[in-house]
C-alpha cells in the first residue's frame, strides 16, 4: 500500500500558458479510497499522470511537490498502475493472457512467477474466458477488466482509475465497477476520476473536488461534501447523486412526417426495421451494443446504402429531392436536410479553426458571406465556444469537442438532427447544455432522432422511443 | 477491430519453425536468385516453394489467394517487356506488324516475372504460417533484437486494422457535413488529402495514448525485461537455414550446369 502526499503542488504542460493543475495540497494515506472531482479542465487527469509519474520532467514546468511513500512519482512507477479511459488503446498484446503478462514482463518479474500471476489477476477481476481469447474479439467491459487485470497483476500499492467507464455502455460500465469492487483489496490505496457520481459512491470513502484555476474546493467523506457543497458542483457540472431535474418535454403534437424507414436493415449488422421520423418529436433509438443502433443512424443519415428495404424522405423535408433516397443525395443537398452528429466529434473537423469549422456548413450550402457570420456568431454564443473561435478543433477538451460538433451539424440549418452517443463522457453542465439545445430545436419543429445508452437523457427529452434487438425487461420494442 | 492470426494449420512440420529461423531461410533461399536474370533459376525456385508449401501447412488455394496480386504483376511485367523492350535478341518467334517477338526478348519478361514470384513466395509462406506475437518474440530471445523495436511495433501493428473502420466513418461524417466531390478530380484529390490528414492526426493521438499505457505499465524502464512465452532455436531450425542455402546453391548450379545461367553483374 501507498501514501500520496501533494504539497503546493502545480503544472504546466510545456508551450501552454495556464497551468493545468496549481496549488493543491493533499494527502491520501494508506489503504484510503478516493473519488476525484472538478469541472473539465479541473486538472483531474493531470494529477493522475502525475502521480503514476508520467509527466516526463522536460514536458512541462513544476511547482510544489508530489510524492508517493516520500518518493517522486517518476522513481516509484512499480508502486502505481493506472488504468485510463479508452480500452483500445491500453491493450498491448493480441491475447488476454500475454497482454496481464506483458507488465510482468517490463518489471523483470521471474518467468516461473509469470503465469500463476496473470491467471490470479484474471480471476481477480472475473474475466471469463481463457489466457488465450483474443483481445479484439473482447467488449469494451471486458477489454476494461483485462486492463485493470493487467493493473493488478503488478500488485501497485496505488491505483489510479482514469474515467474507466467513461467509453462503455451501462452493462458494460456495470460489470467493470463490479470488478473494481471485488478487486480491490484493503491493501490497495484508490484515485478513481469519474463524472457520474452516484455509481461511483459505492466504490469510495472520501471525496476530493479540484477546483478550476488551483487548489482543492472540498475534501472528505461523501455525505459531507455532498451537503456542503452539493449546488456549486452542480454548478461546476458535477455529477451528484440525487433526483433529476424536470424533463423537457414537447410544447406540441408531433408534426409531419420527415423520413419513413420500411424494413431498413444492414446484414448482419442491423435486421430489416422500419420506423417513421416526425418533426417536432425527439425520438430515441435504445438497444444493446451490437444491436445495429450506429448503422441506423447512419442509415437514417444518408450516409450508407441500405442492404434491405429503402429509406424514403417526404417532400416536407427534402421537397424535389425526395424522389431519391436520401443516400443518392449530394453532400450540399444532405447536409442542408440532415444533419449528422457522431460518436467520435474528431471524426467531423475539417478545418483549422472553430469559427471556419462552423462556416463550412453554410458556405457549402450557397449562404452569402453575411449570412455565414450571423450563423456562425449566433453558434459560437449559443454553444459557449465563442472565446474558442480560433483554436483548432484538435485541440479542444472532449466537451467543447462535443460542442463543436453538434454546432457543425446545425450550421447548415438542417430539418432532422441524427445524434450518435451526444451524451458519452460529458460534464453534467455539457449534458443540460445538449438536452436544452435540442428540445429548443424540437420545439421549433425540428426532428430529433438520438441512439443513445444513458436513461437520463432518454428521461429528460425523447417522446418516443424505438428498442432495437428488444428490449431488457421483454416488452414490446 | 479484425482479429489476426496465422491462417495455415500451425502443426504443421515447417510452420513450427521457430519465427526467425523461417524468416532467415526464406531470406537465404530467395536473395542468391537475384544473382541471375535467367528463366530456369526462378522457375526452379518456384518449383521448390510450391512443394514445401504443404509442409507449411499452406493448402495452394490458400496460397493462390494470397499472392494473386504478385502473379497479376508478374504478368504485367511479362506483357510490358515483350511489348516494349528496346534491345530485341534471339531468334524471332512471331511478327505482327511493328511488333516482333523474339526469344531474347520473352525469356527476359519470363524471367523477371518469375523473379517477382520465386522471391515474394516465401514471405508469403512465412507470414502465413507465423503468429505477430512469436515473431516479435523470436527476434527478441534468438535473433537479439531490442524489446523496444519489435514488441514496439507489435503494438502498433495492433492499432492498423482500426485505421480502415476510422477512414470510412471520416469519410461519412464529411459527406454529412456537405463535403463531397462529385466528378470534380481536383476536388477529390483535396478531400483525398483532407481526409488522410484527419486520419494521421488520429493515429498520432492514439500511438500517443497507446505508448504512455505502455510506458505506465513499465515498458522500457531499464528493468532487464523477461519473457513469458519461450521461443526455442533447436537444431531442426538450423536445418531449415542449412537446407535453404543448400536448395538454393543447387537451383544455381543446375542452371550454370544447363547453361543458361545470365549473371545479373558481369
Amino acid at each position: 500500500m501507498s501514501a500520496v502526499e501533494l504539497r503546493g503542488f502545480g503544472w504546466r504542460h510545456a508551450g501552454r500558458r495556464a497551468w493545468a493543475l496549481r496549488d493543491v495540497d493533499l494527502r491520501i494515506e494508506h489503504g484510503e479510497r478516493v473519488l476525484l472531482l472538478g469541472a473539465s479542465g479541473a486538472g483531474k487527469s493531470t494529477l493522475l499522470a502525475a502521480l503514476a509519474g508520467l509527466l516526463a520532467e522536460d514536458s512541462g514546468e513544476q511547482a510544489g511537490i508530489v510524492e508517493i511513500d516520500g518518493l517522486d512519482p517518476r522513481k516509484a512507477r512499480e508502486r502505481v498502475g493506472i488504468v485510463f479511459q479508452d480500452p483500445q488503446t491500453q491493450l498491448v498484446m493480441a491475447r488476454a493472457g500475454d497482454d496481464v503478462a506483458f507488465g510482468l514482463e517490463n518489471r523483470g518479474v521471474p518467468v516461473a512467477e509469470i503465469w500463476p500471476r496473470v491467471r490470479e489477476a484474471l480471476a481477480r477481476v472475473g474475466f471469463p474466458y481463457d489466457l488465450q481469447r483474443p483481445t479484439a474479439a473482447l467488449s469494451g467491459g471486458e477489454q476494461q477488466r483485462l486492463a485493470l487485470a493487467g493493473a493488478l497483476a503488478l500488485r501497485p500499492g496505488l491505483l489510479l482509475l482514469d474515467e474507466p467507464t467513461a467509453n462503455l455502455d451501462p452493462a458494460g460500465a456495470a460489470l467493470v465497477r463490479t470488478a473494481i469492487h471485488a478487486a480491490v483489496d484493503a491493501d490497495t490505496t484508490l484515485i478513481l476520476v469519474e463524472h457520474r457520481v452516484a455509481e461511483a459512491l459505492p466504490l469510495v470513502d472520501r471525496v476530493v473536488v479540484l477546483e478550476p484555476g488551483g487548489g482543492v474546493r472540498a475534501d472528505g467523506p461523501p455525505a459531507t461534501v455532498f451537503a456542503v457543497h452539493g449546488a456549486e458542483l452542480v454548478d461546476a457540472g458535477v455529477w451528484v447523486p440525487g433526483p433529476p431535474p424536470a424533463p423537457r418535454r414537447a410544447a406540441s403534437p408531433p408534426g409531419e412526417v420527415l423520413l419513413t424507414a420500411d424494413r431498413l436493415g444492414l446484414p448482419p449488422r442491423l435486421a430489416p426495421t422500419d420506423l417513421t421520423v416526425r418533426a417536432g418529436e425527439a425520438l430515441a433509438v435504445l438497444g444493446p451494443n451490437g444491436a445495429g443502433k450506429s448503422t441506423l443512424a447512419l442509415l437514417l443519415g444518408g450516409l450508407l446504402r441500405p442492404g434491405t428495404g429503402r429509406l424514403a424522405a417526404t417532400p416536407a423535408l427534402a421537397g424535389r429531392h425526395a424522389e431519391r433516397p436520401p443516400h443518392r443525395w449530394r453532400a450540399p443537398v444532405l447536409a442542408r436536410r440532415i444533419g449528422s452528429v457522431f460518436q467520435n466529434p474528431e471524426h467531423q473537423f475539417v478545418a483549422a479553426t472553430v469559427r471556419a469549422e462552423l462556416a463550412l456548413g453554410p458556405a457549402r450550402t450557397g449562404r452569402s458571406a453575411a449570412e455565414i457570420a450571423t450563423i456562425v456568431d449566433d453558434l459560437l454564443a449559443r454553444l459557449r465556444l465563442d472565446r474558442l473561435a480560433d483554436a483548432n478543433p484538435y485541440t479542444l477538451s472532449g466537451g467543447q469537442a462535443r460542442r463543436l460538433s453538434v454546432a457543425t451539424a446545425l450550421a447548415s440549418a438542417p430539418r432532422l438532427v441524427i445524434l450518435d452517443e451526444p451524451t458519452f463522457g460529458q460534464d453534467r453542465r455539457t449534458w443540460w447544455e445538449l438536452v436544452d439545445l435540442l428540445a429548443g430545436l424540437r420545439d421549433a419543429g425540428h426532428g430529433i432522432v438520438t441512439v443513445t445508452h444513458d436513461a437520463d437523457f432518454v428521461a429528460a427529452l425523447a417522446d418516443r422511443t424505438l428498442w432495437l434487438g428488444g428490449r431488457p425487461d421483454g416488452g414490446p420494442a | 477491430m479484425i482479429p489476426y492470426a496465422p491462417v495455415a494449420a500451425p502443426a504443421a512440420p515447417l510452420a513450427r519453425r521457430n519465427p526467425v529461423a523461417k524468416l532467415a531461410a526464406a531470406l537465404l533461399f530467395s536473395l542468391p536468385l537475384l544473382a541471375t536474370l535467367d528463366p530456369v533459376v526462378p522457375a526452379l525456385a518456384i518449383a521448390v516453394e510450391l512443394a514445401v508449401a504443404p509442409l507449411f501447412g499452406v493448402p495452394y488455394r490458400l496460397l493462390a489467394r494470397r499472392a494473386w496480386p504478385l502473379l497479376l504483376s508478374a504478368l504485367g511485367i511479362l506483357v510490358t517487356l515483350t511489348l516494349f523492350a528496346a534491345e530485341r535478341t534471339g531468334d524471332p518467334l512471331v511478327a505482327a506488324g511493328p511488333l516482333v517477338v523474339t526469344t531474347g526478348v520473352l525469356g527476359t519478361g519470363l524471367g523477371l516475372g518469375l523473379r517477382l514470384l520465386a522471391v515474394a513466395l516465401p514471405g508469403v509462406l512465412v507470414f502465413a504460417t507465423t503468429d505477430p506475437t512469436d515473431l516479435a518474440d523470436a527476434l527478441v530471445q534468438n535473433a537479439k533484437a531490442s524489446p523496444r523495436f519489435a514488441i514496439g511495433a507489435l503494438a502498433a501493428f495492433r492499432l492498423v486494422p482500426l485505421l480502415a473502420e476510422e477512414w470510412r466513418m471520416i469519410s461519412m461524417a464529411r459527406r454529412a457535413r456537405g463535403v463531397d466531390a462529385g466528378r470534380h478530380p481536383v476536388a477529390r484529390l483535396r478531400i483525398f488529402g483532407s481526409t488522410a490528414f484527419a486520419l494521421l492526426v488520429g493515429a498520432i493521438r492514439r500511438g500517443t495514448r497507446l505508448a504512455t499505457a505502455m510506458d505506465a505499465r513499465g515498458f522500457d524502464s531499464g528493468v532487464p525485461r523477461t519473457s513469458a512465452r519461450r521461443q526455442r532455436f533447436t537444431r531442426a531450425d538450423t536445418a531449415l537455414l542449412v537446407g535453404a542455402v543448400l536448395v538454393a546453391a543447387g537451383i544455381l548450379v543446375t542452371s550454370v550446369a544447363l547453361g543458361t545461367y545470365r549473371p545479373l553483374i558481369r
